[in-house]
């Protein structure tokens, strides 16, 4: 088990034909990615060569879902059409299916844009949404897994830690200091930078505490909003597996944009100091240096009789 | 991105919101001639500045220092008084709450009629991240500190949130209407305002409109007589006029520089300046600095693909500010090649002789042929295994915690 992905899930790419999307079609089959075709309006019929090997391409996710029953999408379409492609892959994952995994790398997508995808998105309860401006979601399995996303594959191997986190290269971070003291994955989750997203903190930790594979979890936030303190309240009350986390941004001024669209500090509020507060407050441990996640994790295993 | 009050009000004006008739001026002669052409006998001479708390604000000469007026927006009884105030406003620099102790120098000026304020209500137009839709928040307590009236009297707030796919709806602009205790011709008024400053909202792709105060006239006119008025940058490319409407002396020069190439760069008051990959990242890498008693000159990304050139850039733009006495590069390769940056890290510290400490931490993809290169190289490269040794050293080399 894991969460949402299965190590065979089968997964399409939007905006295969693209610079982007060719690019990491091709690492994801590398890394053992069950990748069953691509989307690109206009290049339906053509092929795209992935590791040597040619991949279908379809005018439409209707098409593209149809004839190959795909358990999940992800979307490598440039900021103006992104919007659009999250509805159209949950539509047609919501028409023929009833389920199905939407997963968006794009950054930049305006934020009424997301604001409309994520109300479409809601309206059609068997469809997951995932990210944008995510590094995606990664399955390590025991010889390759399902890579849907940017993340490096070799840094993961399959374990019983799950991660959540609103950064890219800070959840590469975490992965590394969980390999450090000789733990695995069961599921990575990056749920993204932007004010508004699909799947959210509580959403994940909920799928870790419900699976079977995951023992542990990291949670990884940043500045901004108030994602961190309602998922550490609800961990409080829902969660029994042990939980470390980190909080980037304690030296952030206020009301400056810190590279993701999400994460400002504004009004005082969102700041690293009120959720680092509300993580402990909930007994989740925290790392005040992201090289100590390793550390701490080790300590609540052990706290925990895992080790 | 932000807009001035003058360019804001426009914009209302043409989405159909009741605005003032006002002169946008950069001098003290448009000032004077906008008095006359206005007609009014009131009239208030506001500084146009990309931040708030101008109304409390004070304005001190740029080359002295000294003190030259106690608030940045006045209200004008005479032609005299509209030449003192300009004259005091243009050319100065106005501190307030929200521009640090630096302040900003005043180039715009805005002359505004006056009119007969009856009440003086607040309205937002905002994205709630939490409900992850737009949010209308209205109080009757206009003219003052927001957040101040959350805190004390949050039941004078009022929020409604409109659902993305059915719009603001006829029952949402009444019932806030109501809950202002508007009535009558008011309360139509406000309705109708309120329904062109969502359109706008939406069709503008504003991240913020504020209006505070919006106000009710004594003839049951509604009217705003502020506006702040944010985008949301992402939604540039669909906004041909963003262009025109943007003010780069607002604007960090440095800032833009780097977004221009790919790079997003903040600049900060510390010693150490930084080079990350990846945003949490580059956060988290200020955040160990101050951890072990350093303090960060920037905040510096480089994204995701960077090549030899960007960061070249980046290293230039590093080095441009002369409070950097050491520089720590933290990357974690994913889709970015180690190696790839220890030539970029190389070629960068030669072309501007770099002459300040340098720790460089390299992990992920390639790091061994990575840290191969920097070891090869006879420059003074500081190498370092993880983010807490990195940052240790950098501290340590630039002579201990601050």
């Amino acid at each position: 088990m894991a969460i949402w992905i299965e190590e065979d899930a089968k997964v399409l790419v939007q905006g295969i034909t693209g610079k982007q999307g060719m690019f990491h079609a091709d690492k994801m089959v590398e890394y053992g990615t069950n990748i069953v075709g691509g989307c690109t309006p206009g290049k339906g019929g053509q092929t795209v060569d992935l590791q040597g090997q040619a991949y279908p391409v379809w005018n439409s996710m209707f098409e593209a879902i149809k004839a190959t029953d795909a358990d999940a999408t992800v979307i490598y379409v440039p900021p103006p059409f992104a919007g659009e492609a999250i509805m159209e892959a949950a539509d047609a994952f919501d028409t023929i299916k009833g389920e199905g995994v939407v997963v968006c790398i794009t950054e930049g997508i305006p934020t009424l844009d997301m604001v409309k995808a994520v109300a479409f998105v809601e309206n059609r309860p068997g469809v997951r949404l995932i990210g944008p401006n995510c590094p995606g979601i990664i399955t390590p399995g025991e010889k390759g897994g399902a890579k849907i996303g940017i993340m490096p594959g070799h840094i993961h191997a399959k374990g019983r830690i799950g991660i959540v986190s609103k950064s890219g290269t800070l959840t590469y971070e975490a992965v590394a200091q969980t390999m450090s003291i000789d733990e695995g994955q069961s599921t990575c989750v990056g749920i993204g930078g932007d004010p508004v997203n699909g799947t959210g903190f509580i959403e994940c930790l909920a799928a870790f505490e419900a699976d079977p594979q995951t023992e542990a979890i990291v949670m990884i936030g940043e500045i901004g909003g108030n994602a961190e303190q309602e998922a550490a309240a609800w961990a409080a009350e829902n969660v029994t597996k042990p939980i470390v986390g980190f909080v980037a941004g304690a030296t952030a001024p206020p009301g400056k944009r810190m590279g993701h669209a999400g994460a400002i500090i504004s009004g005082g509020k969102g700041t690293a100091e009120e959720k680092f507060a509300a993580f402990e407050a909930a007994g989740i441990a925290c790392a005040k240096d992201p090289s100590e996640l390793g550390a701490v994790l080790l300590q609540s295993l052990k706290a925990a009789g895992l080790r | 991105m932000n807009i001035h009050e003058y360019q804001g009000k426009a914009l209302l004006k043409a989405h159909g919101v009741p605005v003032l008739e006002g002169v946008h001026c950069t001098t003290v002669d448009q000032a004077l001639a906008a008095y006359d052409q206005l007609g009014s006998k009131v009239v208030a001479v506001k500084s146009q500045i990309h931040a708030g708390g101008r109304g409390k604000g004070n304005l001190y000469a740029p080359d002295t220092g000294d003190l030259v007026m106690e608030g940045g927006v006045k209200i004008a009884f005479a032609k005299d008084e509209v030449e003192t105030y300009a004259t005091n406003i243009l050319g100065n620099v106005l501190v307030t709450i929200q521009t640090g102790a630096d302040g900003k120098l005043v180039r715009n000026l805005y002359v505004e009629a006056g009119c007969d304020i009856a009440h003086e209500y607040y309205l937002a137009i905002l994205v709630d991240r939490e409900n992850k839709s737009v949010l209308i928040m209205a109080s009757t307590e206009g003219g003052m500190d927001i957040e101040h009236v959350a805190e004390t009297t949050p039941e004078k707030i009022h929020k409604i949130s409109v659902d993305p796919n059915a719009g603001l709806l006829g029952y949402q602009k009444r019932d806030l209407g109501l809950a202002l205790g508007l009535s009558g011709g008011a309360h139509k008024a406000f309705a109708k305002a309120l329904s062109s400053m969502y359109e706008m909202f939406v069709s503008s792709d504003c991240s913020m409109l504020e209006i505070n105060p919006l106000v009710r006239t004594a003839d049951d006119g509604i009217v705003a007589l502020d506006a702040k008025v944010s985008f949301d940058e992402n939604a540039e490319f669909r906004h041909k006029n963003w262009d025109d409407l943007r003010d780069l002396s607002e604007e960090e020069e440095v800032e833009i520089r780097a977004k221009e190439t790919g790079l997003s760069y903040v600049k900060l008051d510390g010693n150490i300046g930084c080079l990350v990959n990846g945003a949490g990242l580059a956060m988290a890498t200020m955040d160990v600095i101050k951890l072990y008693g350093g303090e960060p000159a920037n905040f510096l990304d480089v994204g995701g693909g960077a090549n030899e050139e960007q960061v070249k850039t980046a290293f230039s733009i590093i080095l441009e500010d002369p409070n950097v006495k050491g520089i720590l590069v933290n990357i974690f390769g994913g889709i970015m090649r180690c190696d790839i940056i220890a030539r970029g890290v190389i070629a960068a510290t030669e072309a501007l002789s770099l002459d300040v400490p340098l720790v460089v931490r390299l992990a992920g993809t390639n790091v061994d042929e990575g840290k191969a290169i920097l070891a090869a190289s006879t420059l003074n490269i500081h190498p370092a295994d993880d983010l807490a040794e990195g940052a240790q050293k950098i501290v340590e080399l630039i002579g201990g915690a601050a």
